[in-house]
């Protein structure tokens, strides 16, 4: 009866302790769910969504703070795949659902006031105080964040239209013929 | 004929039409009066234009140089006067404009400078950049600049250099004329590019339909002496397909994650042959190509014509019938239906084919497919045509590039066999896009995100550094406190003593300042005054003179405001 005991709760301590090592040895940096929305989300860091950055409302959906229907620039698409990972309904889009877009600054009209630089996520705008400021449209995520600072209105949004490189072959539609 | 060939899995037999434009010669198509030449003509990087609207050019005037490695160049086809340099509708699909330059010829037809080069003098390095500067590219439609394929893989000696003769797509017969009609200038090329590679056999193949070929390709070897073998392959559709080519005679299967160099085999087209021995051999850049103009005209014909040459000037020599009701671009089956005739002829044009109701009766509604297995025995890469167009058609394309969706060559045969007649080759286009585009979407996506972290990084490092300065100045401001003299040290006290008046701090504040920068300026001793003239000492006591009234009401103004102060405190 005692050595019974004895095996059971040595078995315990060494599994315990097993456990305890592999929880430190093992542990997951950041949460891995995370960043798996953070991949589906378009990066654009709009802040459309409420959330300054894409990472802070990837934190609030693996929370469960919010919908996953927030994302104008992910397109009804980004929530297909936000419903997909998390098992969650489909909703439909709070925003409407725009093209992509580009930032274009009318160079005639800036006095160079930097503001817009400051808003820019992701540094797509070049200039200096005083100086003319223009667009890197390569970097341009089109977040529309650095048309509200400018003094002067002269930043205007352009949606990306259709050219050679990024035409795609359209889905075969099979044509219906009334018979009758 | 001893050698032993081998076989590609699969692949179709089609009616050829080839008869009708492969027993008139090539024909030189007249001078356009205007030329619309697209910068972008081969795959990779879209070359610069190095012209402007008001220019003239020459013909063989490079107009737009190659941008990186994987490009090539662009060259006036005719002398004459750039009228623009602007976006002009592509020889494409889509129909979408490209940036394209327009010149008005002359018809003097003026070329520039050219130089005779001897390559055997040069490094294969400079020989290479030859042929990137005179545009040489894959002309048996996939426009891959040549040079970027003649540097055999470092680890793997070159066995076999295939020379693709095959043409086995219906209609076309611009390389069975020029084999014909310039069998020499193809083995000079074949030439240039055995010596840069140095494979240990030179392979020549051509579909065995084209006996005059065959015959005009062999007695060319046999005249320059070289050990290169001409092969007759059996026809069958797509025989001419690289890799087809490749398999049926070296008996080599390219694996799908690997390009052909590593297995030892580098495969050309006859016409880049020959092009490359006109760029280096007379310095002429690729400037015309042969087309075949057939289908449904009364004139099947191959001709010569300049690239930028706008389809709808040439179209004519061809005397389309009256029913005819649209233009495809390529062979039937790989082609593309023409979105405009406004289009010019690009180095990969190498068939335009009118076409009629009659020629090519409109497709049968599509039926459910019956997984019948028929594409994949046609499939020359032994895919599974059936379970890629499942996947294609319900958007699954992660499963879809799991069944190797990059290996099709869109060649059509699964198509071409379907009893249910499903564009299968349709399905692959628009998956193989789609993937392509979320490729990109991804690439961007990741970029800014990259950029949007650094950002923040950036902010955060610059705030904790001005914190620090802030920081170190405060420390240096306290240690710096005990060593100030006197009179400012009872003004700070003051200050430290009535916050509560902050105008009055703030004027003690400032008159602190003055009273150092007094201070200051009394300790301060001019340097420079030993060894003065007369004139200057004179001139220095007038200009002290004049400043003396402007400096003596100024401290009396502050000792009198420091007297109003101290009666304030005192109170």
């Amino acid at each position: 009866m005692l050595t019974a005991i004895l095996i059971m709760a040595l078995g315990a301590v060494v599994l315990g302790a097993a456990l305890g090592y592999a929880s430190v040895k093992f542990k997951v940096e950041g949460n891995p769910l995370v960043e798996k929305i953070e991949a589906i989300l378009p990066q654009t860091q709009c802040g459309q969504c409420g959330y300054p950055g894409c990472k802070p409302y990837a934190e609030a959906i693996a929370n469960g703070e919010v919908d996953i229907n927030l994302c104008p620039p992910g397109g009804m698409e980004g929530v297909r795949k936000l419903a997909d990972l998390l098992g969650r309904e489909v909703k439909p889009l709070e925003a409407e659902e725009k093209p992509k877009q580009l930032a274009i600054i009318d160079e005639q009209l800036c006095i160079g006031c930097t503001l817009c630089i400051q808003a820019c996520p992701v540094d797509a705008i070049v200039g200096a105080a005083k100086q003319m400021h223009t667009v890197v449209s390569s970097l341009c995520t089109g977040c529309e964040l650095c048309v509200k600072p400018c003094p002067v209105e002269c930043i205007r949004m352009e949606p990306i239209g259709e050219n050679i490189e990024n035409w795609k072959w359209k889905y075969p539609v099979i044509e219906i013929k009334r018979v009758a | 004929m001893l050698k032993q060939l081998f076989k590609f899995k699969g692949g179709v037999k089609p009616e050829t039409h080839k008869t009708d434009s492969m027993d008139t010669p090539i024909g030189v198509a007249p001078l356009p009066a205007r030329l619309v030449v697209p910068l972008h003509q081969s795959i990779g990087g879209l070359p610069q234009p190095l012209v402007q609207a008001g220019d003239c050019v020459r013909k063989g005037q490079c107009i737009g140089r190659a941008e990186k490695w994987i490009s090539s160049a662009v060259h006036a086809p005719t002398s004459g006067t750039v009228l623009a340099v602007e976006e002009r509708v592509a020889a494409h699909p889509s129909g979408l404009p490209t940036l394209s330059v327009i010149i008005e010829a002359d018809g003097r037809d003026e070329w520039i400078g050219r130089e005779v080069i001897d390559y055997k003098r040069l490094e294969p390095e400079q020989v290479r950049e030859i042929l990137r500067d005179s545009g040489v590219v894959g002309l048996g439609g996939a426009v891959f600049p040549s040079h970027a394929k003649l540097a055999a893989a470092k680890s793997v000696p070159m066995e076999e250099l295939v020379i693709n003769g095959a043409e086995c797509e219906p209609f076309m017969t611009c390389d069975d004329r020029l084999m014909r009609e310039r069998a020499d200038g193809i083995i000079e090329g074949v030439r240039i590019f055995r010596d840069l590679l140095e494979p240990k056999r030179v392979l020549i193949g051509i579909e065995d339909n084209k006996p005059e070929a065959v015959a005009a390709m062999q007695a060319a070897v046999e005249k320059s002496g070289e050990n290169f073998e001409v092969v007759a392959v059996p026809t069958r559709y797509p025989a001419g397909g690289a890799k087809q080519l490749i398999r049926v005679l070296t008996g080599k299967e390219i694996p799908a994650n690997k390009r052909s160099p590593e297995m030892g085999v580098q495969c050309f087209n006859v016409a880049t042959a020959y092009t490359a021995w006109r760029a280096v051999a007379f310095g002429e850049p690729v400037l015309s190509r042969i087309v075949t103009l057939t289908g449904n005209v009364e004139q099947p014909r191959n001709w010569e014509i300049l690239l930028g040459t706008p389809i709808r000037d040439i179209l004519a020599l061809a005397r389309p019938k009256g029913d005819t009701d649209r233009y495809l671009m390529g062979g039937p089956m790989m082609g593309f239906e023409l979105p405009s005739l406004d289009a010019p002829v690009v180095k990969a044009t190498n068939c335009l084919i009118a076409g009629s109701k009659a020629l090519f009766p409109p497709p049968p509604p599509e039926m459910p497919c019956i997984r019948c297995g028929a594409c994949a025995q046609a499939c020359p890469h032994e895919l599974q045509p059936f379970e890629l167009y499942w996947f294609a058609r319900s958007r699954n394309f992660g499963k879809a590039q799991e069944y190797d969706l990059f290996d099709c060559i869109e060649c059509g045969c699964c198509s071409y066999v379907c009893p249910s007649r499903i564009p299968l080759v349709q399905y692959f286009r628009f998956a193989k896009s789609e993937i392509w585009s979320r490729e990109r979407d991804k690439n961007q996506a990741d970029a800014a995100k990259a950029r949007f972290e650094f950002r923040n990084e950036r902010e955060e490092r610059e705030k904790a550094e001005k914190a620090e300065r802030l920081a170190k100045a405060a420390a240096a401001k306290a240690t710096a406190k005990p060593e100030q003299n006197e009179a400012p040290a009872s003004n700070e006290v003051a200050v430290a003593i009535a916050p509560v008046d902050a105008d009055a701090a703030k004027k003690a504040a400032i008159a602190a300042a003055m009273e150092r920068a007094r201070q200051q300026r009394e300790a301060a001793q001019p340097k420079n005054t030993e060894g003065l003239t007369i004139a200057q000492r004179k001139e220095i006591a007038e200009i002290e003179a004049r400043r003396a009234p402007l400096q003596v009401p100024q401290t009396a103004l502050d000792t009198e405001d420091t007297e109003a102060r101290r009666t304030q405190r005192d109170e």
